[in-house]
């Protein structure tokens, strides 16, 4: 295959990716879009091998049928709401994959026509130091996120003295190693770089707190894209540039529209988490001896049958219990007997982008019923009911009330305009910041404690009688 | 007398418009001569030292920022997940750069490096893709 004929096909790859990340502005239009991402991948892989570098063809046979395996296996198997790590397990891989490309770079650069060993040009050695770095740290940073996530790292933020001076130290000692690279082209500075960048990925990602994790995993998301483009631009593979700088773009705007929804600067979630506030502002507090409105789930019934309009609240609780079949079936018999039922998602509610949106459609809620916040704060103020299951800070009045609190300026959800407020939780314990939330002591507000699942089954069987 | 001296003007006007035309000849010559040089001098320089390799790429890097930039402000928040399975299963392209490390005959250093980034790659393309096929054929619409 010609030189030219082969960009082509890479172009025509490059621009099915675009129209697949287009195709998802609709949920009509994203099935097809996922297909053609498909048939954009196996364009490119294809094209790659029919170029006259490619000469023998087992080993990848081989090793595109290993990987191909695990990943169906992984990804038919996998639970829907243990979805936020598999995504950072897969990011992971990546930046390891990225780490290889690089290194195989390194050693045989004729395979890719930058030259030959001991002879690499220096802009190649300057974006395969780029791309190596970047790929190390997004393979251990979305390792610890995955740990977090999964629990088998602790969840709460890790901090210790000097933790941004030894972060500082890594970094500049990772740009000392990149000039030796770049200058020497040595191997050994290489692997140092690799290294170090490793250690960065996880001093990076530990301080951060649990509930941070959809920022992290989208910032992962962005850095696993721009190591693409490091090795793209290395190999001088303008699909890999495009595909990596599409990826990077979409993990910086999700990025930002996560930091957005909790009013924090990406650099705030990074250097400085509510781990460490919530500790000054659980003090104050002092609201041991204030007493709340605890109910059933017959009450509960009885208050929502006779509501007209109920808006539903998820949030990571309810991921955590499996609630959102039983949820679903709740709200089923409540419109059966004509209630207006919808549900309203804040943006950081769960540990991913979109997770509330994924596990509702999961348990078959229509998408039309489910509206963002923008869309349904308004309609609080005439809702009858707003049922809040397992969220909590993302309701909190005092983000608009209280400049003290370490959430104050966060968007909420308006639930406490809603003429009754339900509110299921396990106990009194404060939300991921560490505040009490005001809305357990107000006079509309009434708390159903008890397991997620549980509560709606019990709301279900009452409905029923 | 007036005849002979018309003639004689005639051949001298004659000779020195022969003249014109050849050294016209000449500096046309030169002229396709200097053009052809140029355009040689032009070919080398687009064929070696123009635009170098890194800034074509930058100029396709940035450009398709932009159209990153614009294509996911469209995509929907309730998308936001498979939209990461999505991404994350196209930023595997990387796999472009392990085929070919994975390509050539001899078994070395490299050729494993490039072996293992088959692998994982693989894991997420095919991993990606059909967790994102699984999310989305869960959106319906309303009955």
């Amino acid at each position: 295959m010609s030189e030219n004929l082969s960009a082509f096909l890479y172009l025509v790859a490059s621009v099915c990716f675009i129209l697949s990340l287009r195709g998802l502005s609709s949920p009509e239009s994203a099935r097809n879009g996922n297909i053609l991402g498909m048939v954009g991948m196996a364009i490119a892989i294809f094209t790659t091998l029919a170029s006259p570098a490619v000469l023998s063809y087992t080993t990848i046979i081989v090793g595109i049928l290993i990987g191909g395996a695990i990943g169906t296996v992984i990804a038919l198997k996998i639970q829907m709401t243990a979805l936020p790590q598999l995504v950072a397990a897969f990011h992971s891989l990546v930046g390891l994959a990225a780490v290889f490309v690089a290194g195989a770079a390194l050693y045989s650069p004729g395979a890719y026509g930058i030259g030959t060993a001991g002879n690499i040009g220096a802009a190649s050695l300057i974006e395969m130091g780029l791309g190596v770095a970047i790929g190390a740290i997004t393979f251990t940073g979305s390792l610890i996120a995955f740990g977090k996530l999964q629990g088998i790292v602790s969840g709460t933020p890790v901090r210790f003295k000097g933790q941004h001076m030894l972060n500082l130290a890594i970094g500049i000692a990772i740009v000392v190693f990149g000039v030796i690279l770049v200058v020497t082209e040595s191997h050994t500075a290489f692997w140092i770089l690799v290294a170090l960048a490793l250690v960065l990925g996880v001093t990076l990602i530990i301080p951060i707190g649990g509930a941070d994790m959809p920022v992290v995993v989208s910032m992962l998301n962005s850095y696993s894209g721009w190591a693409a483009c490091g090795i793209g631009f290395t190999l001088q593979n303008s699909a890999l540039i495009i595909t990596g700088a599409l990826v990077g773009a979409s993990g910086a705007i999700l990025s930002y529209i996560m930091c957005k929804g909790m009013n924090r600067s990406i650099f705030n979630v990074i250097f400085g988490g509510f781990g460490a506030e919530g500790e000054a502002a659980a003090g104050p507090g002092g609201d041991g001896d204030r007493s709340v409105k605890s109910g059933s789930a017959d009450d509960a019934s009885f208050i929502m049958k006779n509501a007209s309009s109920v808006i539903i609240v998820p949030g990571y609780g309810m991921a955590v219990a499996q609630a959102q079949h039983a949820l679903r079936e709740m709200a089923d018999i409540l419109k059966a007997e004509g209630v207006k039922v919808r549900y309203a998602i804040h943006p950081v509610a769960g540990r991913m982008p979109g997770h509330m949106n994924v596990l509702l459609a999961e348990a078959s809620v229509p998408y039309d019923d489910v509206l963002e916040m923008e869309e349904i704060n308004r309609d609080f103020g005439s809702a009858d009911v707003a049922f809040v299951i397992g969220a909590n800070d993302i309701t909190n009045p005092a983000a608009k009330t209280d400049p003290a609190s370490p959430i104050f300026g966060m968007p909420i959800l308006e639930v406490e305009k809603a003429k009754t407020v339900l509110f299921v939780k396990r106990g009194m314990s404060a939300g991921y910041a560490g505040i009490q939330n005001e809305l357990f002591f107000k006079d509309n507000t009434m708390m159903l404690f008890g397991d997620a699942k549980k509560m709606c089954e019990e709301i279900v069987m009452h409905l029923d009688n | 007398m007036a005849d002979q001296s018309v003639a004689q003007d005639a051949n001298e006007l004659r000779d020195a418009a022969l003249g014109l035309a050849e050294k016209a000849a000449e500096l046309a010559d030169s002229l396709a001569s200097g053009a052809s040089d140029a355009a040689g001098t032009a070919a080398v320089a687009v064929q070696g030292s123009g635009v170098s390799p890194t800034v074509l790429g930058l100029t396709v890097f940035v450009l398709a920022c932009f159209v990153g930039y614009y294509v996911v402000w469209k995509v929907t928040p309730a998308l936001h997940s498979p939209l990461m399975a999505v991404t994350n299963a196209i930023s595997s392209v990387i796999i472009v750069g392990a085929l070919l490390a994975a390509g050539p005959v001899e078994m070395n250093f490299s050729k494993m490096m490039g072996f293992i980034a088959v692998v994982l790659a693989s894991v997420n393309i095919f991993g990606g893709f059909i967790v994102a096929q699984r999310m989305l054929h869960m959106f319906k619409k309303k009955k």
